[in-house]
């Protein structure tokens, strides 16, 4: 098991939370919530070691179109990149989607 | 071709094993009423499975939802199937038996509260083995306790299904709902197959494996009560007629003489499926139908 951690700018807060995703087989859990600063932290635990360069790929393309200030947990069983980059443009639209009240 | 007739609807089914914990406690619970206790944000997680380099759940794959089921209040329990196997831990187990606990509480005052236990699960989960075990025992004792003043109700939908202390969990329920892709059982085909044997089961041979402890096989022998499609509004329908029926008039886990009798007629060398439905057939299940 491995914790990485990795910091981005931000430009706008974030008022909601948003949870997708889980600690299964090729999966991974999503807590994105808001931040105290104007910046954004990612915490990544995965069950894989050695990937961190990965990672900091994955969640450097994230963040080109991300800017809010969140703090982003991940809880992570193994999940390719591209599962990756999924749930986290899930956890950013549910996230928005909470903030406009859209609860369907 | 238009022949005026109308066109036939549909087949329109929402899959409830394809559902997360999360999501089919929301399908069981009236619209617009549930509500999460110790969600993922509350981060109650496992304090055993990062010593030995396991990532947690937030959650720790227990889903405890408060709601109303047809304007009753509800407590929902909710197994995640894909966090460790539905494997019950020192926390998720604890988060389980603590709910039901809850719903004695408010019973015993007078408040009644339907509790509904999703059971998706390979019983306790071996890096907190004692612990595991130990709350197993606790969600046993509060589903006895509960069953005095309101149904139990547990689902089994699969595809993981029911097994070790927790199917003895799922026996002790009021009313069971299953799916045909679900399965209860003590010990898993793969742990048969491992402890006795390839002959006395192969635990590849899904046909024969759903034979024996299927959904199916299971309510034709009466130790479950009711048989659905795997659909949402299908598995609803079965929990509100579950609750509709009120508290049996004796448990399955009462008839000790009923289910001795029928055991004594079964011969372990040469049972199958069929002579199981032969003995424990359904007509003779529930005391309630007996006495009527």
């Amino acid at each position: 098991m491995e914790h990485l951690t990795f910091d981005y700018p931000a430009r706008r807060a974030v008022t909601t939370r948003a949870h997708v995703g889980v600690v299964g087989s090729g999966d991974l859990e999503v807590l994105l919530s808001p931040a105290a600063t104007m910046t954004a932290q990612v915490v990544v635990r995965t069950s894989v070691d050695g990937y961190s360069h990965i990672w900091k790929s994955v969640l450097d393309r994230f963040f080109t179109r991300f800017d809010g200030a969140v703090q982003i947990e991940i809880n992570d069983f193994g999940a390719t990149p591209g599962v990756v980059a999924l749930r986290l443009a899930e956890a950013a639209e549910a996230a928005a989607a909470a903030e406009t009240g859209d609860n369907a | 071709m238009n022949t005026g007739a109308t066109p036939p609807t549909p087949l329109l089914r929402e899959s409830f094993i394809e559902l997360s914990a999360r999501d089919r406690a929301r399908a069981l619970l009236d619209a617009g009423t549930f509500r999460e206790l110790l969600g993922p944000f509350d981060r109650i997680e496992s304090p055993w499975l990062p010593m030995q380099g396991i990532v947690c759940q937030a959650d720790d794959g227990a889903v405890i939802a408060r709601g109303t089921i047809d304007g009753e209040p509800a407590v929902v329990a909710a197994i995640e199937s894909a966090f460790q196997g539905g494997s019950i831990g020192e926390v998720s187990g604890s988060k389980i038996a603590a709910a039901l606990e809850l719903a004695l509480r408010d019973c015993e005052r007078g408040r009644i509260v339907r509790p509904v236990v999703l059971f998706e699960t390979g019983g306790v989960r071996l890096q907190e083995a004692n612990l595991g075990l130990a709350v197993i025992a606790e969600i046993q004792a509060a589903i006895v306790a509960l069953r005095r003043h309101v149904p139990v109700v547990g689902v089994i939908a699969g595809m993981v299904g029911c097994f070790g202390g927790m199917s003895l969990a799922a026996a002790l329920c009021s009313y069971l709902v299953v799916t045909k892709q679900g399965r209860l059982g003590m010990n898993g085909p793969e742990v048969i197959e491992q402890e006795a044997g390839i002959d006395e089961l192969d635990a590849s041979d899904r046909r024969r494996v759903w034979q024996l402890i299927g959904g199916e096989q299971r309510a034709a022998t009466g130790l479950a009560d009711t048989l659905t499609e795997d659909d949402s509004s299908a598995v609803r329908e079965a929990v509100r007629h579950a609750f509709a029926q009120g508290v049996p008039s004796a448990h399955r886990s009462e008839q000790v003489d009923t289910y001795l009798a029928r055991l004594a007629q079964i011969d372990p060398a040469t049972v199958t499926p069929e002579s199981m439905r032969a003995v424990f057939g359904s007509q003779a299940r529930n005391p309630s139908k007996e006495d009527a």
